[in-house]
């Protein structure tokens, strides 16, 4: 799947997929990487090493350094895939040198699956196991 | 994106690290979001200044930019911290908690950055006028400046705000644009509103059903700049919305296109309701006014209700430290004072750790902090009216 470069880089691992937006302030732990959000379908998930997928960001612009502190802490996901990604979470990807493409239809993307997000390219690759 | 020879320079790193390494985010952001060119900013307000929010990375990432010396080029004012900045000890922050949130408001110093930390920058000294390019990031700030003011602003992320600071400049896309500030979606409200809670349930109702939209209200006969503070903070908590027009209220209003729009409507039931909706608690340990921050119209009311009463339990009005000073003046902390409440400056309820110091069910009267209070500080919430809040802690 081809979609847009929000922050460079490529890499390869297991997808976390959420069908929520996600707000990363307030919704996920920054010292764990757990998500902490109550009611999130992600609640007690932890995204570290993952390839995190979700539809868009939501909530407090103090998001971004949510996730500069994810990776400051060593917890944050290996990549980020959206179908839209916004100013909040761009920010934040593109600070802490997180690869991120969004204009992706997430909803081919399962739970689990291994993928390969090529962020220089804007291209993401499923494979599913 | 566009950019002139000087600011290849600066991507060129002629201008420092620093400068280079915001500059390169703005571009990023810019060609994301389809930015034709940088537009100069007037002033700024950054998000992400609590402790609580921000943690050692963020204070980590501050300093680093304070020490190698960046500095802001426009007026640059700061988002509620995490505690009185002056009386914290009085008011009971935990001492490792300030000893850090000092730090972050050195550092924001040394860049040049008025240390003011309020969510109503407008009411404390940094105004825009009327279609300025501004670059502000507290939700509510940004709703009451596009709204209620007419400037110019998208919701930025904390470091977003602040690179626009270092490098005086915005990338011109989304908000910036007239095409992009129509209304998306008609609401016609026939409600009874009178008090700022009122405003505030009407904010979170509408801001749950038109998410990012931009709302265009018919049916509001009347409402201050108090009353527009609280509906625009509430649709920006449980929604997004960064812009809202209000027939005959509002600057923008009479000159949007609103012909063919989807409808919505509110009624006397749906702000029942959401009163209903917000009240999770049933007894407040302690009653927090002031979010956003305290007007001194809505310190005057509070003192005018406290006047000679004995409170129970803890009642905290929070406001920026100018209002606190013209409050002084007046008379009105003292009498607040005296009836065993406070007048806190510099933070809010959302943002300081009140948790952490053994409160559990909060009071309010803003649609916005019921919206965060059980989120961010773990706390049940009892909504209400001024006039009730005060009874229940009396």
């Amino acid at each position: 799947m081809k979609g847009r470069m929000i922050s460079p880089g490529k890499v390869e691992g297991n997808a976390i997929v959420s069908t929520e937006p996600i707000g990363f302030y307030g919704g996920i732990d920054a010292k764990t990487g757990i998500v902490i959000e109550r009611g999130h379908p992600l609640e007690g998930k932890k995204v570290t090493d993952k390839i995190l997928v979700f539809p868009c960001g939501k909530g407090s612009t103090v998001g971004s350094y949510v996730i500069y502190g994810l990776k400051k802490n060593g917890v944050a996901p290996l990549g980020i895939i959206n179908r839209e990604t916004e100013t909040i979470v761009a920010t934040g990807v593109i600070l802490a040198g997180i690869p991120c493409v969004d204009q992706i239809d997430i909803t081919k993307i399962k739970d689990g699956a291994t993928v390969v997000l090529d962020a220089d390219n804007a291209t993401v690759e499923v494979h599913t196991n | 994106m566009y950019l002139t020879k000087q600011e290849e320079c600066i991507l060129n790193g002629e201008h420092g690290e620093v400068m280079e390494r915001m500059f390169r985010l703005l571009v990023r952001l810019g060609d994301i979001y389809g930015a034709d060119a940088m537009i100069s900013v007037g002033s700024v307000q950054v998000a992400g200044v609590s402790y609580k929010s921000i943690g050692g990375p963020g204070m980590e990432f501050l300093e680093d930019m304070a020490s190698k010396g960046a500095k802001v080029k426009v007026l640059t004012y700061l988002n509620p911290a995490g505690m009185d900045l002056e009386n914290w000890r009085e008011y009971g922050f935990p001492k490792d908690f300030a000893k850090n949130q000092l730090r972050i408001m050195d550092a924001f110093k040394r860049m040049g950055i008025v240390v003011t930390a309020t969510c109503t920058p407008y009411l404390a000294g940094n105004l825009p006028r009327f279609r300025e390019h501004i670059a502000w990031s507290e939700s509510s700030a940004v709703s009451f400046s596009n709204s209620v003011i007419g400037a110019r602003t998208n919701r930025e992320g904390g470091p977003s705000a602040l690179a626009a600071a270092i490098c005086g400049v915005t990338p011109n896309y989304g908000l910036h644009l007239w095409e992009n500030r129509q209304p998306t979606i008609k609401v016609t409200v026939d409600a009874d509103l009178t008090f700022n809670a009122d405003f505030g349930a009407l904010g979170y109702y509408v801001g749950k059903q038109v998410k990012n939209k931009i709302p265009y209200f018919t049916g509001i006969k009347d409402a201050n700049t108090d009353h527009l503070k609280a509906l625009g903070a509430a649709m920006a908590a449980s929604g997004a919305v960064a812009l809202y027009h209000v027939e005959g209220l509002t600057p923008e209003a009479d000159l949007v296109e609103k012909k063919n729009l989807e409808t919505i409507s509110v009624t006397q039931k749906d702000i029942t309701e959401t009163y209903k909706t917000l009240n999770t608690g049933k007894k407040p340990d302690i009653v927090i006014f002031g979010c956003p921050h305290a007007s001194l119209r809505e310190i005057s009311a509070l003192a005018e209700k406290l006047e000679g009463k004995r409170l129970k339990k803890p009642v905290w009005i929070c406001t920026s430290r100018m209002i606190k000073e013209a409050s002084e003046r007046m008379g009105y902390n003292e009498i607040i004072t005296k009836a065993g409440g406070s007048v806190i400056a510099d933070t809010c309820m959302v943002v300081s750790p009140i948790e952490d110091m053994g409160y559990k069910t909060t009071g309010v009267n803003s649609g916005k902090a019921a919206n965060y209070l059980p989120g961010f500080c773990k706390q049940d919430v009892c909504f209400a009216t001024i006039d009730d809040l005060v009874e229940a802690q009396s």
